[in-house]
């Protein structure tokens, strides 16, 4: 498999803790990876730094053989990598459909338009019709993004994430205060979307049954270092895994 | 749908017939209202479109009205006033915007308010260009000239609010493509959620200052059109005070609605006309008023009006 993404003694200290400890990391076209690890691992930290909403202390990060260490957000999202949100980042006073053309207009360099109506970019438009399909909101189209409900505004998030096609997307915490009924149907979603799309996707989770279910492939954060990284029933096997998940036996137990 | 084609179309004609009944007095109001709703839609689309409150507008309207004041004070003609008025206002912002928007919030708004008072201070310190505190004088209103082509003489109270009703008109029909187009539902994602557009990959920093400058030129285009109407330009134009204006006029009328800035500023001079008859101290019953009025009114009079009332109507 290609390398897509790379970083090299990547580091970043809030003060005196670390967040991110000399990280080298490869990422894999094709891969379904997950990165779990104990709250404050640093999980969020390192998508942070991949997409450059903050700045490493030092280090590089490579993507597709070219450094991105220091481009700023929207630089890196035309070269193609993505995020969602932990908290939810949507436009909630546009609606459904004004959300996904943001981006989309972008993407189709349309956004330095200035006469013409969004409504008639008619070919934008029909790319927007269809990641509304891909992430079952057609039907709510119409709605004032704030009034959806929590799972509908997750959807419109990936999707909003996913719009600007990117090759590397990152999902942080997918399915964060969802029910387990929202919970299934995004999984689906994200099972479906990484197969049928050229991307390729990162996920930040703290749900094991999800991570363990979905990935190709696991990496575990702890105090901003890489302690394991592997296939999931590697991972499983994993004896450092398990002691920073002490106390935690229970729910070992139960995968 | 069809009523408001029909209620547009009513308010146009009734623009466009205005001089037939009108004394000399409400045409003057009358272009003073429109010059005040072309500058607050501008600093509007600022506000109530990219999420950035500036409070120094008039330093750019002021820059506007130097600007024509001095083209026409050597070159009578109208048109290349109001030209340079508003490239002077769109560059200036241009350049003050650069340093601004790197800023957002009540930063951005203390940026804005210093650098509008800077030009005030310019105004009434550079006595040789702008004429320190006794300003500009004896400005003409010029003959609107296209060479060779045709020639419309100004002076009739009437004729120059023709020219300034049309110029309006145009810039409001433009602003409204404008909040319509791509860049306009851009502008909007980037007042509601920043990062987001950034993840759309559009650089949030060249936005602002483009809405930046598009404001910046329309608050120059505004204070062009000034000076012919009142002969004269003065350094109270760049005051901060006048940044006020468009603030309360924009918040009057709506700033989540396109036509906000505009019933706010007819609003604005009805009241100010009737106040100052009975008080020289008009500005604190006037303020007194406007608080009054964005307490009753929520998110603004259109919103009241469109949301509250007229379903009552239709009820009924």
């Amino acid at each position: 498999m290609a390398e897509l993404l790379r970083t090299e003694k990547l580091r970043k200290y809030f003060g005196v803790v670390s967040a991110a400890d000399d990280i080298d990391l490869h990422i894999e076209e094709g891969i379904l990876t997950s990165v779990i690890g104990p709250n404050g691992a640093g999980k969020t930290t390192l998508i942070n730094l991949l997409t450059g909403n903050i700045l490493a202390d030092s280090g590089k990060v490579i993507f597709c053989d070219e450094d991105i260490t220091h481009l700023p957000i929207h630089k890196r999202v035309r070269k193609g990598i993505c995020r969602s949100f932990q908290i939810m980042n949507i436009f909630p006073k546009l609606t459904v459909l004004e959300n996904l053309q943001i981006p989309i207009l972008s993407l189709m360099n349309r956004s330095l338009r200035f006469i013409k109506p969004v409504d008639r970019h008619t070919d934008v438009n029909d790319r927007v019709e269809r990641l509304l399909e891909e992430v079952a909101l057609t039907d709510k189209r119409d709605f004032p993004a704030g009034t959806l409900s929590h799972g509908d505004q997750r959807l419109l998030e990936i999707g909003l994430a996913m719009a600007p096609e990117p090759r590397l997307l990152f999902l942080d915490e997918p399915t964060a205060g969802m029910n387990p009924v929202e919970r299934v149907k995004i999984l689906e979603n994200i099972r479906r979307l990484s197969r049928e799309r050229q991307s390729t996707f990162v996920i930040v989770e703290h749900d094991m049954d999800i991570v363990f279910s979905l990935s190709d492939r696991i990496i575990v954060l702890h105090r901003g270092q890489i302690l394991a990284d592997g296939k999931p029933e590697e991972i499983k096997q994993n004896e450092d895994v398990r002691k920073v998940y002490l106390g935690e036996e229970l729910f070992w137990e139960k995968i | 749908m069809r009523l408001k084609t029909f209620l547009l179309g009513t308010l146009i004609l009734f623009l466009l017939l205005l001089p037939t009944f009108a004394g000399k007095y409400a045409l003057y109001m009358a272009i003073h209202i429109l010059i005040l709703s072309v500058f607050a839609l501008g600093f509007n689309l600022l506000l109530g479109y990219t999420g950035l409150l500036s409070f120094g507008q008039a330093g750019f309207f002021a820059m506007g009205a130097y600007a024509s004041a001095k083209i026409l004070l050597v070159l009578p003609s109208l048109l290349v006033g109001v030209v340079a008025g508003m490239v002077a206002g769109g560059i200036s912002a241009l350049i003050l915007g650069f340093l601004c928007v790197r800023h957002t919030r009540i930063y951005f708004s203390m940026l804005t308010l210093s650098f509008g008072m800077m030009i005030y201070s310019i105004a009434w310190k550079w006595r040789d260009v702008t004429g320190g505190d006794d300003g500009l004088v004896g400005i003409p209103r010029a003959p609107f000239e296209i060479p060779g082509i045709l020639t419309i003489n100004m002076n009739a109270m009437g004729n120059y609010y023709y020219f300034v009703l049309a110029i309006s008109l145009i810039a409001i029909l433009l602003l409204y493509r404008i909040v319509n187009s791509p860049f306009g539902l851009t502008l909007k994602g980037i007042r509601d959620s920043e990062n987001r557009v950034a993840f759309a990959g559009i650089s949030i920093r060249n936005y602002r200052l483009l809405s930046f400058t598009i404001a910046g030129l329309y608050a120059g285009l505004a204070g062009s059109l000034l000076p012919p109407l009142e002969n004269t330009v003065t350094p109270p134009l760049a005051h901060w005070t006048q940044s006020a204006e468009p603030v309360m006029v924009t918040l009057l009328g709506g700033i989540h609605t396109f036509s906000g800035p505009i019933v706010g500023s007819v609003v604005f001079y009805l009241i100010k006309d009737i106040i100052v008859r009975y008080t020289q101290y008009w500005l604190i019953w006037f303020g007194s008023i406007v608080v009054f009025l964005v307490l009753i009114f929520r998110g603004g009079l259109v919103i009241f009006f469109s949301e509250r009332v007229w379903p009552l109507f239709k009820r009924a």
